[in-house]
Order: structure tokens, then sequence, then C-alpha cells
């Protein structure tokens, strides 16, 4: 029997996945902090595309990380769109990343990318310790279940 | 009505069905419940974790066992 309250879903990663070297980046590092039980990976497209099954887990997820490339912003709007704000987000750009056209990624970015995320994870829960859902599990079962 | 309990089984998915037939007993609704515990299956609704209600094909809570009052304000809908 599969435990589905195993941990590894309470962050939710969104990558904006765009046709730079900054959207890439995004994506690249939200796949390896998905391979490293830092968080997982989810479909912003999904949530842009108003799909109730996207929507209703990033509602519903107790903490949503949104990598955006650069300050257009799209991770962050698609977010919006269904009146959610993420309790973690990094602007590569602003993580002095210059963005470009080139879609080989250096591993030194990728990293860097990756160490900016987990602060920016670890400060959005640090700000939510008093929510409940995290300090039993991410559910109301007040513990019973993990 | 429709509802789709989405999960593989263990504890929290258990006690979400049992939950759902609770307040659909008590609303006293024309309601189908199924459980649906296939990965491929439940992949299909395009949620982060289980488990998951599904209303009429809307998926209506993800990763956590809904309130009774939650389920049944949805029953009403």
């Amino acid at each position: 029997m599969e435990d589905c309250c195993a941990g590894g879903n309470e962050v939710m990663i969104l990558a904006c996945a765009g046709g730079s070297n900054v959207g890439q980046l995004s994506n690249q590092a939200a796949v390896e902090l998905t391979g490293e039980g830092s968080g997982k990976l989810f479909c912003p497209a999904g949530i842009g595309a108003r799909l109730s099954g996207c929507v209703q887990s990033a509602k519903d997820v107790p903490i949503v990380a949104v990598i955006d490339g650069c300050q257009v912003g799209c991770g962050r709007a698609i977010l919006k769109q269904i009146e959610l704000e993420p309790a973690a987000y990094v602007v590569l750009t602003e993580e002095g990343i210059e963005k470009n056209k080139e879609l080989r990624l250096d591993p030194l970015q990728v990293e860097k990318t990756k160490d900016a995320v987990k602060r920016a994870v670890s400060s959005g829960a640090q700000a939510m310790t008093d929510r409940k859902v995290l300090s039993v599990g991410a559910c109301d079962c007040g513990g019973a279940c993990c | 009505m429709d509802i789709k309990v989405l999960g593989p089984g263990c504890a929290k998915c258990k006690k979400t069905e049992e939950i759902v037939r609770e307040a659909v007993a008590k609303a006293g609704v024309d309601a189908k419940v199924e459980k649906v515990t296939d990965i491929l299956e439940i992949g299909k609704y395009g949620v982060f974790g289980t488990p998951a209600v599904v209303v009429d094909n809307e998926v209506k809570c993800v990763g956590k066992i809904p309130k009774k009052e939650d389920v049944e304000s949805w029953l009403k809908k």
C-alpha cells in the first residue's frame, strides 16, 4: 500500500520555463530540486488554463514556490490569476543572472538558482510556521495519518 | 451527482472516502461515490497529491482530508 501522506508534497515548485537562459534555468533547477526532495515540480500551464485539478492543487498545497526567470514575472502572474501569492518567490535576473538567449545552461548558475529557491522556501516556511498544516503535515488529520 | 475520491489507499485516503460517504448519506443526495486507486487514472485529474475529491468533474480538494462541512457544501451546489 502506497502511503500518499509521505513527505515531498508540501512545496509546489512552479518554474516559468520560458524561452531564454533564465527561463530554462528555472526549469532545470525545479527538476533538480524535485529529484533532491526539496519540493515537487508542478504545471503552471495547467493553472493558467484554469484546469480545476491544477488550480485546486495550488490552493491546497502549504507552500507554492515560483521561479521566474526575469522581471516579466509570468509565473507569478499565472498564480495571481487564481488570487494566490507565492510563499517563496525568486526572480533569477534579480539574483545577478543576466538574461540572454543561450539555452546551454551553466551548471554554476543552476546551483545558484537552486540555492536561491531553497533560501526563499525556507523563509516562506518560517513565515508560515503558525499554520497548522505545517505542524502536522499536509492535512487536517491532527497528525494521525503521518 | 458523481463523486470520486482519488487516492492509492493510505489512511488519509480511506478517511476521506469515509467522510464523503457520511456527508452524502447525511445530505440524502442522489450521488455515486467512487474510490479511484489507479495511479494512471488519478493522473488524468492533474492533481499535485492525494487524497483528492472530485465532484461532477471539478476537483474540490487536494492533498488533505476535507472537513465534513466542506463536503456538505459541495453537495448543495
